[in-house]
């Protein structure tokens, strides 16, 4: 079931190559088609899911014994729920229309395939096999951005690349650091939680340590490793940016849990307050340098940094509140991390799937270009502002939910840190208030008077993501109980 | 120890050197409408001491030929890889080189300078590894120089000669030091009398010694005939002069070190160095490059740097043999493959050439992908594989620092295969590509699926490397 859920986009992207000469909705059709079978085989599998705080449904192969390395595929509540977003939020992109360029096929080729490596890296269940979907995830979008990204993109693609890769292969070291700290040698992820390698290591756990926080911060993205992330994001066409920001993120900030929280436990003791203080650092700075920039699309971008500070936030909240002996607020901060990210994936993929419909029929990302959009697209309108009061944290909606519980479980153990911390949020209103009012309130320039509102499909993908948002934040139980079967496991 | 016997040792590099005769006798003999079988016959020939050389994996791991050479499993895996290496470069020069006259002779060149690198991978003795590396050196400068018109081939063979025949003489120096100091030739006695010699003197010799080797490789400070030879030698060639001298050169150099491993000498630090400095300047040294095939060469350069890394684990990893071997079957296959691709384009070397490569020749720019993806480590190519144990054997041996600067290596190198690569998929196509040929296609693809295999497939490679010996 697993390994289909990872094949299936694989063989698909091959299949997509031979349709070449198709149309492009033909294409798109197809592409949507595959990109949704790993949606619906993660949803049977949730129904299969026990919740024991354990691995489930355990899919293994031997690979390279000579090395430890096995091919193994499980899932938790965590890389259930992750995993089923990232499959929807693939499904909603690839359907969501973009200029293609005249190489369709070739575009979902490389969309399904990034979502075959993006959904093993959260169903691996064996470190080698986890880094090498993470580090193909780089090559997808290094293609994607290049190709049918705009601006300076090639540039934007090279960037994104090699800092990305030089973050993997400083992970990388560090995975072998902890590999060759076991006995007998092996990648296995279950038995690395277990046996803690590192652990009162000294000096070679801690360089371990900062080297997976490196590797993983430039993905997730953390100040100051983030500058690859806006012109990424700018230059990338929507639905990649979508990817790049609903899914891509989260790899890094699953590893902050997975690999940093569970492997690691006393290192990340250790290191929970500076990290802290550096994903306090991303919150205030990332939403302060989001409310300065006049393009809609870096605005956007920032304010994922700002976002991921807050589940950095809640991670190291939570490591810090196991060495407190403080089990409740361990699993609030851990949970609330959780819950933004697949908050942040639904709401940010949203946002910039609108902001892709705003450039086809604009051509333009400058917020100053627009506004009065209300009157002539209410349906963009309306997307746009659900999407914008749940990425500010309104009450109901699922960003709400996973703040609440990062902050609640923060006050616990870094009362001052949360409190500074909450002054992103008070930032991150103003900026998204700003731009409703600015690009959809107000008066329509003469030149946008046949702007169109978004048509079938883009609707229907953006009332997916939306619904969910909504569903959450309203009724967030289903949501929870899984993750809490793993987050309630993790603190021991 | 009879001579029968003994010869039963080295029947793989017999039938090496009978072939080599053989063709060269047929070429000579040949008019030259039949030229053209001349690969054929250099095929079976490698096929034959391919296939003499396999049952050697699973015999016992010893020095054999009167203590001169060694029979183990990495000398053994290493010749493999040389052999693996000498097919697929036949299979690129048959049309390459179909308008030669001389082209029989230059299978027998080819067959010679196998035999050159396969002795240096098994070389246990000081004065075999002076004949491996003369024949290797010797054969390789006419191979380099085999355009005889070209200006460039020339000039490339002139450098690759210079500095050849000046390192070689200093390592013959080495080679009599250590013999004065140590009594024999042979590494068995040289390992039980070394340790007691002067230590200064065997330095000296040592020092020597690994720079002949260092040039062989391609390591620094006497590498700047590579991108010399890759950009003015035949393609073909130069796909093999980058290659198999180096797989045998490399695993010579170990074989050195593991000779001295109770030696009073800090060769561990100096090959350390060494290896830092190779793959850091062959980097930094490619970054400029408007022309691919000295960008491949100076990228050879790095990657010998890469593979240095394992000499220096030696001892203190039980990796350090296992990731040696992985990374240098990777590393051939993978340069292979991006000489192979130039081959097929006719040589075509100039960077502004590869635009829209992926347009018109999508499966030569595939491969070209794949070998580049390879070189800077991306999984699960082989290239990754042999990267990723490297790292760990030299982690593991307590040279963090190396694996360090491997990693920042690796992510310059990506600058400059991407200036290749991004041109290639995201610009236009401005004309027609012409080709070669088939049997250069076909060679090619065997080394893009080699590329591939080295890392999907490690398993059974490392399951064969791990049991490997590497005898003094």
């Amino acid at each position: 079931m697993l390994t289909a859920s990872i094949l299936m986009p694989l063989l698909g992207a091959v299949a997509m190559l031979t349709l070449r000469r198709t149309s492009e909705p033909t294409q798109r059709g197809v592409a949507t088609g595959i990109a949704a079978v790993p949606l619906l085989l993660l949803i049977v599998v949730w129904t299969q899911f026990d919740g024991n705080g354990g691995f489930e449904l355990i899919e293994q192969a031997p690979w390279i014994p000579s090395l430890g390395v096995t091919y193994k595929l499980g899932i938790d509540g965590m890389s259930l729920v992750l995993a089923v977003m990232s499959a929807l939020i693939f499904a909603a992109s690839t359907a969501y229309p973009t200029d293609l360029r005249g190489r369709g096929h070739e575009y979902y080729a490389w969309m399904l395939f990034l979502e075959a490596v993006s959904l093993g890296v959260f169903l691996a269940l064996d470190l080698f096999l986890f880094y090498v979907f993470f580090d193909l995830s780089l090559v997808g979008m290094y293609f994607l951005i290049g190709v049918w990204g705009h601006g300076n993109a090639r540039r934007a693609a090279l960037k994104f690349f090699i800092y990305t890769l030089a973050g993997s292969l400083v992970m990388l070291l560090a995975i072998l650091a902890l590999y060759l700290a076991t006995d007998p040698r092996t990648f296995d992820i279950p038995t690395l939680i277990a046996s803690q390698p590192l652990a009162g290591s000294g000096l070679l756990g801690a360089l371990a340590f900062w080297g997976f926080a490196i590797g993983l911060g430039v993905k997730t993205p953390l100040v100051p490793v983030h500058t690859w992330l806006p012109p990424a994001h700018v230059d990338a066409p929507a639905p990649a940016s979508a990817i790049l920001a609903g899914v891509l993120l989260k790899l890094g900030t699953y590893g902050f849990i997975r690999i940093m929280l569970q492997m690691m436990g006393e290192q990340y003791q250790r290191f929970a307050f500076p990290l802290a203080v550096i994903a306090v650092v991303s919150i205030v700075y990332g939403a302060l340098v989001a409310l300065g920039q006049p393009n809609l699309k870096r605005r956007i971008a920032y304010t994922s940094v700002n976002h991921m500070g807050y589940t950095i936030l809640g991670v190291s909240a939570c490591a810090a509140a196991i060495g407190l002996g403080d089990r409740d607020a361990q699993t609030l901060a851990l949970t609330g991390a959780v819950v933004e990210m697949v908050a942040h994936g639904l709401i940010t993929g949203a946002l910039f799937l609108i902001s892709g419909s705003i450039w086809q029929r604009g051509q333009s990302y400058e917020i100053a270009d627009y506004g009065g959009l209300a009157a002539r697209a209410p349906r963009m309108t309306a997307a746009t502002v659900v999407a914008a009061f749940a990425s500010l944290g309104l009450p109901g909606l699922a960003g709400f939910i996973a703040e609440f519980q990062i902050f609640v479980g923060t006050f616990a153990v870094y009362p001052w840190l949360a409190g500074i911390g909450l002054l992103g949020v008070v930032i991150t209103a103003a900026l998204f208030l700003q731009v409703l009012q600015r690009m959809f309130l107000g008066d329509l320039p003469d030149r946008w008077g046949d702007w169109t509102d978004v048509g079938r499909v883009e609707t229907a993908s953006l009332a997916v993501l939306l619904a969910l948002v909504i569903v959450i934040g309203v009724y967030p139980r289903w949501l929870l109980s899984p993750i809490e079967s793993a987050t309630r496991a993790m603190g021991g | 120890m009879d001579m029968a016997a003994a010869a039963g040792e080295v029947v793989p590099e017999i039938v090496l050197l009978a072939g080599a005769v053989v063709v060269l006798i047929t070429a000579l003999f040949t008019p030259r409408r039949l030229q053209h079988h001349a690969p054929w016959l250099s095929l079976i020939v490698i096929g034959v001491a391919a296939a003499t050389t396999v049952p050697q994996l699973g015999a016992v791991q010893r020095i054999g030929f009167f203590d001169t050479y060694a029979l183990d499993g990495t000398a053994v895996v290493g010749k493999l890889i040389v052999l693996a290496v000498a097919a697929i470069t036949v299979g690129l020069t048959t049309e390459w080189f179909r308008s030669d006259d001389r082209a029989g002779e230059l299978q027998t060149m080819l067959l010679f300078a196998t035999l050159g690198a396969v002795l240096l991978a098994g070389a246990a003795d000081l004065m075999e590894l002076v004949l491996g590396l003369l024949l290797s050196s010797v054969t390789g400068y006419v191979l380099a120089a085999y355009h005889r018109q070209s200006k460039e081939s020339g000039e490339a063979a002139i450098k690759y000669y210079l500095l050849g025949a000046l390192t070689n003489a200093l390592m013959l120096v080495g080679v009599v030091l250590l013999f004065g100091l140590g009594t024999t030739t042979t590494y068995p006695g040289l390992s039980q009398t070394l340790p007691g010699a002067d230590p200064l003197g065997v330095l000296a010799g040592t020092g020597l010694l690994l720079l002949g080797m260092a040039f062989k490789v391609g390591a620094v400070p006497v590498h700047p005939w590579v991108p010399d030879v890759a950009e003015g030698a035949p393609a073909p060639a130069a796909a093999f002069l980058l290659t198999a001298p180096k797989v045998g050169g490399i695993i010579a150099i170990a074989r050195i070190a593991a000779l001295l491993a109770d030696a009073p000498v800090g060769w561990r630090p100096a090959i350390a160095l060494i290896a830092a400095a190779t793959m850091t300047l062959g980097n930094l040294a490619a970054l400029w490059q408007t022309d691919v095939r000295r960008l491949l060469g100076w990228s050879a350069v790095s990657q010998t740097g890469y593979a240095l890394m394992a000499p220096v684990a030696l001892g203190r990893s039980d990796l350090a043999i296992p990731s040696l071997l992985l990374f240098l079957a990777a590393y051939a296959a993978a340069n292979l493959a991006a000489f192979g691709v130039v081959v097929e384009l006719r040589g075509r070397t100039d960077l502004a050439d590869y635009a829209g490569l992926a347009r018109t020749r999508p499966w030569l720019f595939t491969g070209l992908v794949i070998a580049f993806l390879s070189m800077v480590g991306i999984p699960p190519l082989g290239g990754f594989a042999g990267k990723l144990a490297l790292f760990a054997a030299t982690i593991d041996a307590g040279y963090t620092w190396l694996a360090v600067l491997a990693v920042i290596n690796s992510v310059i190198s990506l600058a400059y295969y991407a200036r290749v690569l991004g041109p290639g998929y995201f610009e236009p196509a401005p004309g027609p590509v012409p080709v070669l040929g088939t049997s250069a296609a076909v060679a090619t693809g065997i080394a893009v699926v080699a590329t591939v295999a080295t890392g999907v497939v490690a398993e059974p490679l490392l399951r064969t490397f791990t049991d490997a010996l590497l005898l003094p």
